[in-house]
């Protein structure tokens, strides 16, 4: 029978948080900082595309209205920037209810639903780049003010443990789902609506329930990037950018897999930097490397980079993966 | 007598221009199986979408334990008692058959791990317990209607509607089955079995319908419906009746 697999976590968080231990250089934890982002914010969209099957275009919508709400609440209302975390990811659990309500309920479903929340993601960035709370065109600059009460450090490592600690607990979230019913409804509702519906799975409100942890996964990942940046704009908060990076690391890692976001991410992020150095920084390379990663990974290991490892290495209790092979997906 | 588990009154269903279920009735007796037969496109599956929730009627009324369940959803439907199977099936194809079996349990069983223990039993009980660990994908036509079984029976369910469980198998597979149906219903569960399989229906229910166009043209007992005249001719066209009494009368 299948294990709690909690130690598993414990191991890859316990092994990472070495690190600043080892290096203390500010190049390598910039990097890792990033890619611990992108893995937080690509676990909020595996929790609903990778385990209920809707594949979201638009969880920028999300990343953006958590980085938005923790800056606005700091820059216009003084706010203290540890509630406004809070709150940010609150916000972010909002807007996905009420997006996942309004296309769930019309039934949007494929590359219907993923038109509409790009479509939701687009419509939040051209009222951010407009609205004068958002600082509009010009931007959002939280104030420099490094201090523990501001959730400003001096330090990168402190940055580090932090972003790790809300992966951390996004392992866990996933883990918990994964040995849940709310888990195992979810996956019924990704492989066969109509035979969920048949077991008594309220299909709408198991969506509802993913997407509304989805998106507050992914808006952790937004204001905790206010916090490292201090700036936003329309532009970097709602952008595509996130949206396409939300999707891709678990793509690439292994849709559906708990360790699928922090894998790819991981890889692309890899990938970028090794790209950068042996061809500078020139406009527009990184989307023609996600571009050629993706072709790969879909063509060659459809279960990602998670799905390859265990083919690499197979384990005793093989029964779920070899199920997914099986799978053709729709 | 007492009120039937479910009741069936006056439905019809129109998909365009087709009347594909015409002011259909029929009841169920609890603790009994009921056999649903007919021809090709009568409109078997179509009510079964009815009864469970799946479509609405057109017209008329659906009632289980003397309440109007008509515009209910499958899943409220699920948690009553009443659980479907699908003639084309449905498998979670990309889940192993315990976990497939397990989202049947979760129905009234929270914990996971109590779920999965449940799911074990129920695919034993049906026969699949030496492929519990299989992806459901790849079971055989026999497997994957042991498995539509199996997932509806794991929702303890007090209805059990059945479309076509028999279709496809081999009549080793059906010997093997049929005492499985019968111990559901020895057990307590009302069944509503649609079959194509006429002599296992013959033999497994107790009180058969039967549909053609949309209508219901006959009930009985099993013997009674096998020599109904109309049901004859609804199955082999008009005026088959009297051909098959008289074949009959010259094989005597
Ligand atoms: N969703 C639909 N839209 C349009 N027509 C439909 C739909 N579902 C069924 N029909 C039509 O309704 C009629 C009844 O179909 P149904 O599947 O209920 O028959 P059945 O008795 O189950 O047949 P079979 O024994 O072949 O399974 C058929 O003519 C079918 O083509
Ligand atoms: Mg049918």
């Amino acid at each position: 029978m299948k294990a709690p697999g909690y130690l598993s976590v414990v191991a890859v968080v316990a092994a990472l948080a070495l690190v600043p231990f080892v290096t203390s250089s500010n190049v390598i934890l910039n990097f890792l900082v990033i890619a611990l982002l992108i893995a937080l914010v690509g676990q909020g969209w595996n929790v609903l595309g990778g385990y209920g099957g809707q594949y979201s275009f638009g969880h920028a919508a999300f990343f953006g209205t958590g980085a938005y709400t923790t800056a606005v609440l700091q820059v216009q209302y003084g706010i203290n920037a540890w509630p406004g975390f809070a709150i940010g990811i609150a916000a972010g659990a909002l807007v996905g209810a009420v997006i996942g309500f309004l296309s769930f309920r019309s039934g949007l479903k494929g590359s219907y639903f993923a038109l509409v929340t790009l479509a939701f993601a687009e419509v939040l960035r051209i009222v951010a780049s407009v609205a004068p709370i958002t600082g509009a065109g010009v931007g959002t600059l939280i104030r420099l003010d490094v201090r523990f009460e501001a959730f400003q450090f001096q330090s990168r490592a402190i940055f580090y443990w932090i972003i790790l600690a809300l992966v951390a607990l996004s392992l866990v979230i996933v883990r918990m789902i994964e040995n849940s019913r709310f888990g195992a409804r979810l996956v019924a509702v990704r492989e066969n609506e109509d035979a969920a519906r048949a077991l008594g799975v309220d299909v709408m409100a198991t969506k509802l329930g993913a997407m509304t942890i989805s998106a507050a996964i992914t808006a952790a990942g937004g204001c905790f990037y206010a916090q490292y940046y201090l700036f936003l704009d329309a532009g970097i908060a709602y952008g595509p950018w996130i949206s396409v990076e939300a999707l891709l690391a678990p793509i690439i890692g292994g849709v559906g897999t708990i360790y699928g976001p922090l894998l790819g991410a991981l890889v692309v992020k890899t990938l970028g930097e090794a790209a950068k150095h042996v061809t500078g920084t020139a406009p527009g390379l990184d989307l023609i490397i996600y571009g050629a990663v993706l072709v790969l990974v879909v063509g060659f290991a459809p279960r990602g980079v998670a799905g390859l490892l265990e083919r690499l290495w197979p384990r005793r209790s093989r029964a779920p993966a070899r199920a997914e092979e099986g799978k053709s997906r729709d | 007598m007492t009120e039937p588990l479910l009741g069936v009154h006056n439905v019809s269903k129109r998909f365009g221009g087709l009347l594909a279920v015409s002011e259909a009735s029929l009841s169920v007796e609890s603790g009994r199986i009921t056999g649903l037969i007919g021809p090709n496109g009568a409109g078997k599956t179509t009510l079964f979408a009815i009864i469970s929730g799946f479509l609405s009627p057109s017209d008329g009324r659906v009632v289980y334990r003397g309440r109007d369940i008509t515009a209910l959803p499958p899943h409220r439907l699920a948690r009553e008692g009443i659980a479907r199977t699908f003639q084309v099936v449905q498998p979670f194809a990309g889940l192993t058959v315990r976990e497939n079996i397990a989202v049947g349990a979760h129905l009234h069983i929270a914990g996971r791990r109590a779920a999965l223990a449940a799911a074990e039993r129920t695919g034993e009980e049906v026969g699949l317990g030496s492929v519990l660990d299989r992806p459901a994908g790849g079971l055989t036509v026999a497997g994957r209607k042991r498995l539509e079984l199996a997932r509806a029976l794991a929702t303890r369910p007090s209805l059990l509607l059945l479309d076509e469980v028999l279709a496809g198998l081999t009549p080793s597979e059906i010997r093997d089955i049929v005492p499985v149906i019968r111990a559901i219903r020895d057990r307590g569960v009302t069944i509503l079995m649609i079959e194509h399989v006429m002599q296992a229906v013959m033999s497994l229910s107790d009180h058969v319908f039967v549909l053609s166009e949309g209508r219901i043209i006959a009930e009985g007992k099993p013997a009674a419906i096998a020599s109904d005249p109309k049901v004859i001719e609804a199955y082999l066209g008009h005026g088959a009746a009297q051909r098959y009494a008289g074949g009959a009368a010259h094989a005597h």
